[in-house]
């Protein structure tokens, strides 16, 4: 390896406790870059190569790494509200307003919680409007495509636990209004209904459902989707270039077409 | 394993259907999928609650004489209005049949309104306007031994059935 220079970073990464940890090396190479992405646990779902172009703004708007970015908010802030919030008829409401009024930095934390929120659905939405219409859905994309829309289902799905959580009244009827559109489900609709709410109307049985699914059981399955989404990115072939996608792609489109048109 | 297939269909008068690897893969899937059956009914029961603690369907609405003759009283704690008219008392649920949001009494219009998506009833409960699939249903009512009005929330009863004091 080549003396370390003067810069500090490279001294560190030369350390054996550094080495014990990134196991790839370091060095400026390509192999070495390469490795670093490679053998990283969180890393390695993506790839370890990508055109320059793809990197741009214009190619993707970076919609899918902001979504991901306000996910991670959600989650960073959603843990700090958990702290003061208590999932019961008697407290619940009260707390969400000590959370705006009392708590040190609480009103900043649930604003940023309740934006982020919003701006993950746009951008959810925005995301899959640039796929759709860049076309970068079609194969091989299309089970990531599949991917997407289950992690749009989650997302809509934590928005709509979530809504309920403060307790009051627009909450309350919008819970009311929500689960009652599901026991309009053929055969089962009332049995859903109850299974949703844990009872017969929106009470401390449907508020517990509520936080347990918005707290731990849909963010772990976002968390799920998200590694599956992002790992099928590189297994799919990166990320997709509007112009310059590889002929293959074309040529199995052109053998595939005639015979499903039979 | 294809070549153990082969060897053994050209054994003669041994048409292999049901060999020992076959019995036990029977065996398992057919036991994985009892235990799957298994696991969905104990989940659907547990996730359904045994008991209940929400408010009785059953509410005491005080004396007769408290409401006045031709007046509409929404309870809004149990969702039910009661109406004293000429024929006599009725109890109406007050939840809307649309979404079940709670409707309200417009006094100055005489008729029963839904703040959530515009549905409007008459006093007797039939739908004049909105989504609405379904007339505001009448509930159980009767006098108590002590005189009480009572109301039934969870029996809906035929419409027009009055109760005469």
């Amino acid at each position: 390896m080549t003396k370390p220079t003067n810069n500090y970073f490279d001294e560190l990464r030369a350390t054996r406790v550094w080495r014990s940890v990134f196991r790839s090396g370091t060095g400026p190479s390509t192999l070495h870059r390469a490795l670093a992405i490679q053998q990283n646990v969180f890393l390695h779902l993506f790839s370890t190569k990508v055109r320059k172009r793809m990197t741009s703004f214009s190619a993707t708007w970076y919609l899918g790494t902001l979504t991901f970015g306000t996910f991670l908010i959600l989650v960073i802030t959603g843990i700090l509200l958990m702290l003061y919030y208590h999932p019961s008829v008697p407290q619940a409401y009260a707390d969400t307003k000590d959370l705006q009024f009392v708590v040190s930095s609480g009103l900043f934390l649930r604003n940023l919680h309740r934006w982020s929120a919003h701006a993950m659905v746009f951008l959810v939405f925005a995301h899959m409007f640039k796929v759709f219409y860049r076309g970068a859905y079609r194969p091989p994309r299309e089970f990531n495509w599949v991917v997407g829309v289950i992690l749009l289902l989650v997302t809509l799905l934590l928005s709509y636990t979530g809504y309920l959580l403060p307790w009051d009244q627009l909450a309350f009827w919008a819970i009311t209004v929500g689960s009652n559109i599901a026991s309009a489900v053929p055969v089962f609709g009332n049995r859903v209904h109850f299974l949703m709410l844990g009872g017969n109307q929106v009470n401390a049985n449907a508020l517990l459902r509520f936080y347990v699914l918005h707290c731990v059981i849909l963010p772990l399955t976002a968390i799920l989707f998200i590694a599956v989404h992002f790992w099928r990115i590189r297994k799919d072939g990166g990320l997709y270039a509007h112009q310059s996608e590889p002929k293959t792609v074309a040529v199995k489109a052109a053998h595939v077409t005639p015979e499903g048109a039979q | 394993m294809s070549e153990e297939k082969q060897n053994e269909s050209a054994l003669p008068g041994k048409e292999k259907e049901f060999d020992r690897r076959a019995f036990f893969v029977k065996l398992g899937l057919g036991s994985l999928s009892i235990a799957a059956t298994g696991t969905v009914v104990f989940a659907y029961q547990f996730l359904s609650p045994n008991v209940l603690y929400e408010p009785s369907p059953i509410i005491n609405a005080g004396k007769p004489e408290s409401y006045p003759l031709d007046s509409v009283t929404l309870d809004v704690n149990s969702a039910i209005y009661l109406v004293h008219a000429n024929e006599g008392f009725f109890a109406l649920s007050a939840i809307c049949t649309h979404l079940g949001c709670m409707t309200a009494w417009k006094p100055e219009l005489g008729i029963i309104a839904c703040p959530c998506h515009g549905s409007k009833f008459t006093r007797e409960g039939q739908k004049t306007d909105g989504p609405a699939p379904r007339p505001l249903p009448w509930l159980r009512t009767w006098v108590s031994d002590e005189g009480d009005l009572m109301v039934d929330r969870s029996t809906s009863i035929r419409p027009m059935q009055f109760v005469r004091i």
